[in-house]
């Protein structure tokens, strides 16, 4: 990796031929009035050519009045932009550490062989090109891929032959006739206890509004705008003690009580559906499975804060998630439980989609709006917090697809109710993950509390046939790791912070003795240099020297004082970066360093790794 | 509204709604350093240079870009401050090739005023020299050096908030970005207008003055407080002199540019020692052009217009003048025109 792309790209000469540039006036004419259009028109003036050349750049900057320089300035942020020509499929192999533990290297050696490819380049024919991703949300089946719109899992070399020969043969799935992106969420073992997110997941069909509202959907949203004032709603998301799920853990109730007083409008809501931290699959299965539950908690958090308009920031590689979501926000519209006046009330809320550009800084709330607005994804500083100014400086509630969703239950069943579900820290049930090397990676809503052990046992299958438990990096790629000790911790927010962890996302990479400690470091590093947006100096520089000398050490390079180096460089991580990306950067590597240092050591010392699974120097 | 107190090093400072705590620390005389702030332009907090400690927060945080509050208790130069300090400094100075020995910013970089202020060394983790930067060298008034960037991106507040040209922004992502103007192209193929705002914008060697390349460090050179010759604005500049000859111009912080100039003003100037610059009158004669003393040309003119207007009629003659002389200047011309030679035809090249 070098620490700039080199020189300047090629100044065009060819111009866009008339039919080209007809579909793209169409698209900015669509788009003119769309608030923060760039990203919207960029991803559908990418599909005219599969990439979007500079010629195209030039008129889109004309036809929104935007500086030149800002389109590509904006473009080149996001992974899934390109301006130069791109084969007619993409293949995104996923290298972040779920997948890395299960031999992502491996697979995409493999994928290289097969497609004669190094990773960036186009074949000869025009058919692939190969690219290297961030976690793309797919782990239950890691090692993973996705071919533009659709996911293929459980990679073996013989698959991705066939996968690949299939596509040449022009046997190209369609993503919308698919059942779901990865796996049937039905076949998983599920949790006796009574589920509150996940109750329709699999059971009613996602693409009719009809099977929703016969399970009572829609019933939440007309209890609170018929029968509770704002008020009570805010009321009863305290009551409930409702925390944000996507990974803060900040009190839901909470954070609409600032909102909703405000007398500037107007006031949004976005949908935090972005899933870009590694490990962490579980909103795809909501929007996938129950897309009215979470526009049905938009609504009503609208209601309460008094917002009438809701965005959906959807991950760009979600096409499944998106389609089925705008599907039923079409259904929702048409019958009039969205839109304007519901329920004959005075309350209006729309709700549009928003698709990222591959890029996890842009799950952070500032940064999110950032996106929404148009712009490159940097965060802002805070305060201001966007509950009070967000989306164009207006008061902006971003919470969570499942903390959305737990919202028509809360109004349905009452807060106290929801409150006597869960451990007193964190009340509620929550989705969690079990990925890793367990035998049946999958998701499982249970009350808030479960253990490691019994996510891993009863939820994972149990670890592989003759392996033992190592380690478990908890709630995504920015939380530490625990190890066998903590595994009968109660998974909260409060109690896994205390045994050096995190709830975060709910997802539990699980990694067995055959893992070396630095090379799941190392794909750790990878992903944060990769995801760094740059702003603040200690993160764009140093998660680069982060991952340059880990991978230093994992090869046998390394010195003692590297080890006095990359402490030093956390700590800086940590205190002065811009954002909680920066600032988390380096917490794996500190608590590997707590608890696996003889081992990161004798890389250095004894050049030897003790796991056996480094390839420069096996034990 | 009465001023605010807080704590800064242990005194207290008062202060107004609105204030940075670096407006603070720098209104009482306590320098934080600074690289990625920029006079009047929005603060993006992104360096990290200007990082403090305050009590209660779980970071540091940025004195440009952090709004004093009351009873705020700040510490400037804590060891926790100067430690995360120092790793910022290495880490911008292995960024790229800083090796400041052939470098023009040498005595006059901020980034290495930093790293002497910290006593930082170039770091052992630093890029090796033979990383491919960008390096452009293909107009004539520009030149810009990726191997020198910090990424403080001062050039592109200058260019869009200074200059409102916006001609330039921030692309890429993470250790990738770097300053993009249009797809990525060199200036000349951009919306660049070459007023080189963003040359004066930045910190470091990342953005040179073409000409001024080689020909002399900081030290060696006068600075002569001037005003542009070109339009009427009456732009300061500070014309920097080495040995008797002209090296570069820079634009004053005075009234009314404040800085600011355009591409004419700040690299406009070699006609100043141009060998094809007139030096005497040039009289024309069978077609071809003799050296004259001042007395004789103007008698010369003098006598044409007088031939002219006596024949053909003062309507025949018209005066054109100058936006690079005074207005002084052009007040006399169009008083000559006028009331000695009779016409109403006066017209100035600013309306071109
Ligand atoms: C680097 C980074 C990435 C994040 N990614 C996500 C994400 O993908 N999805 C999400 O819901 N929250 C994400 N968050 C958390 C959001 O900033 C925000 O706290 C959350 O959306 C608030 O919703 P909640 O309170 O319902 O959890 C991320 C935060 C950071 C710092
Ligand atoms: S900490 Fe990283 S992600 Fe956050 S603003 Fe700084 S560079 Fe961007
Ligand atoms: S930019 Fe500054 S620090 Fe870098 S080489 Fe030049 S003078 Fe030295
Ligand atoms: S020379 Fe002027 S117009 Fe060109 S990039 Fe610099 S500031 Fe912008
Ligand atoms: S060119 Fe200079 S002013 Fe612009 S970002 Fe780089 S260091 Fe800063
Ligand atoms: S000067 Fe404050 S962060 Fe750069």
């Amino acid at each position: 990796m070098t620490t700039n792309p080199g020189p300047c790209a090629i100044v065009p000469t060819d111009n866009l031929k008339p039919e080209v540039l007809d579909r793209l006036e169409a698209i900015i004419a669509g788009r003119r009035a769309t608030p923060g259009n760039l990203l919207p028109v960029l991803h559908e003036a990418q599909e005219i050519m599969g990439y979007v050349p500079a010629p195209m750049q030039a008129a889109i900057a004309a036809g929104l009045n935007l500086p030149g320089s800002d389109i590509f300035g904006t473009m080149s942020f996001y992974s899934m932009f390109a301006w130069k020509p791109r084969g007619k499929y993409i293949v995104r192999m996923c290298q972040s550490p779920p997948c890395h533990v299960n031999g992502a290297e491996n697979m995409l050696q493999a994928l290289q062989a097969e497609l004669g490819l190094a990773v960036g380049q186009t074949t000869a024919d025009g058919l692939f090109t190969l690219e290297l991703s961030a976690c793309l949300g797919i782990c239950e089946v890691a090692p993973a891929m996705q071919i533009n719109e659709v996911v293929h899992g459980n990679l073996t070399r013989e698959k991705i032959g066939q996968i690949i020969a299939d596509y040449r043969a022009g046997k190209a799935p369609d993503f919308r006739q698919l059942p779901y992106s990865t796996k049937d969420y039905r076949h998983y073992k599920h949790c006796p206890a009574e589920p509150v997110l996940m109750d329709n997941v699999g059971l009613i069909d996602p693409m009719e509004i009809q099977a929703y509202l016969d399970r009572g959907g829609y019933g939440a949203l007309k209890k609170a705008l018929t029968t509770m004032t704002p008020e009570a709603v805010v009321e009863e998301v305290k009551t409930s003690g409702l925390r944000g799920r996507g990974g803060a853990g900040f009190p839901a109730g909470l954070k609409w009580s600032f909102t909703r007083p405000l007398t500037v409008t107007p006031k949004y809501i976005v949908c935090n559906a972005d899933e870009g931290e590694p490990g962490t699959i579980k909103d795809r299965y909501l929007m996938e499975g129950d897309p009215h539950k979470v526009l049905e908690g938009m609504a009503i958090a609208g209601y309460a804060v008094g917002a009438s308009r809701g965005f959906i920031y959807c991950r760009g590689e979600y096409y499944l998630s998106q389609h089925r979501l705008q599907h039923a926000i079409n259904q929702a519209t048409a019958q009039g439980f969205l839109g304007e006046k519901l329920f004959g009330t005075d309350f209006s809320f729309n709700v549009e989609i928003r698709s990222g550009g591959g890029c996890y800084i842009c799950g952070e709330e500032t940064a999110l709006i950032e996106s929404v607005e148009g712009k490159r994804g940097y965060p802002r500083l805070k305060p201001p917090f966007p509950g009070v100014s967000g989306l164009w400086g207006r008061p902006t509630v971003v919470n969570n697809v499942e903390t959305l969703s737990s919202v028509p239950a809360i109004i349905n069943r009452g807060g106290a109710w929801y409150k006597s579900l869960g451990t007193p820290d964190t009340s509620g049930t929550k989705i969690y993950q079990v990925i890793g090397h367990v035998q049946t990676p999958q998701i499982v809503e249970a009350p808030v509390g479960l253990t490691l052990r019994e996510l891993i046992d009863t939820y994972g299958g149990g670890l592989r046939p003759g392996r033992s438990f190592k380690m478990c990096q908890t709630g995504g790629a920015s939380a530490g790791l625990v190890t066998a000790e903590s595994l009968d911790v109660p998974m909260d927010f409060g109690s896994l912070a205390e045994a050096g962890g995190a709830l975060g996302s709910g997802t539990m990479l699980v990694m067995d003795e055959s893992t070396c400690v630095l090379d799941f470091l190392r794909a750790v590093a990878v992903f944060f240099a990769h995801e760094s947006c740059g702003q603040c100096t200690p993160c764009r520089e140093g998660t680069l020297r982060l991952l340059q000398t880990i991978t230093r050490i994992y090869q046998g390079r390394g010195k003692m004082e590297d080890l006095a180096f990359l402490e030093r460089l956390a700590a800086t991580l940590q205190d002065a970066s811009y954002c909680p990306l920066g600032q988390s950067a380096g917490v794996p590597l500190m608590s590997a360093l707590k608890h696996f240092r003889p081992e990161i050591e004798a890389h250095i010392q004894e050049k030897k790794c003790r796991a056996g699974a480094c390839q420069a120097h096996p034990s | 509204m009465p001023p605010s107190i807080l704590t800064i090093n242990g005194a207290t400072h008062s202060f107004e709604a609105g204030q940075t705590i670096l407006d603070v620390a720098l209104g009482s005389g306590i320098t934080v350093p600074t690289l990625c702030n920029y006079k009047d332009t929005t603060p993006t907090g992104a360096c990290r240079v200007c990082v403090v400690e305050v009590e209660g927060a779980r970071t540091l945080l940025p004195a440009c870009a952090t709004q004093a509050a009351p009873g705020m208790v700040v510490q400037t130069e804590s060891p926790r401050v100067v430690e995360a300090r120092k790793m910022v400094i290495e880490l911008l100075l292995a960024s790229g090739n800083h090796n400041c020995l052939v470098c023009e910013a040498n005595g006059e970089c901020e980034l290495q005023s930093l790293a002497y202020r910290y006593q930082v060394t170039t770091p052992d983790f630093a890029n090796p020299p033979d990383t491919p930067y960008y390096y452009e060298d293909d107009n004539h008034m520009l030149v810009r050096d990726f191997s020198k960037c910090v990424m403080c991106g001062r050039c592109v507040r200058a260019c869009n908030e200074w200059q409102v040209n916006q001609a330039i922004a921030i692309g890429y992502r993470g250790a990738h970005n770097k300053i993009v103007a249009r797809g990525d192209f060199p200036y000349v193929n951009s919306d660049c207008v070459f007023c080189g705002e963003c040359l004066q914008a930045c910190p470091v060697g990342a953005i040179l003055d073409k000409h001024a390349i080689g020909q002399g460090r900081p030290w060696e050179r006068r600075l002569v407080r001037t005003t542009c010759p070109y339009c009427g604005v009456g732009c300061q500049v500070d014309v920097h002199v080495k040995d008797g000859r002209m090296v570069k111009v820079t634009g004053a912080d005075a009234i009314p540019n404040l800085g600011k100039l355009c591409a004419k003003g700040r690299f406009g100037w070699h006609f100043v020692d141009h060998p094809d610059r007139l030096k005497t009158p040039l009289i024309k004669e069978n077609g071809a052009f003799r050296e004259a003393g001042w007395d004789e040309a103007l008698d010369l003119v003098a006598s044409r217009l007088k031939d002219i207007r006596d024949k053909e009629g003062p309507e025949k003659i018209g005066g054109w003048c100058s936006a690079r002389v005074t207005n002084e200047e052009n007040y006399l011309m169009q008083k000559l025109m006028r009331a000695v030679i009779g016409t109403n035809h006066v017209d100035h090249c600013a309306r071109l």
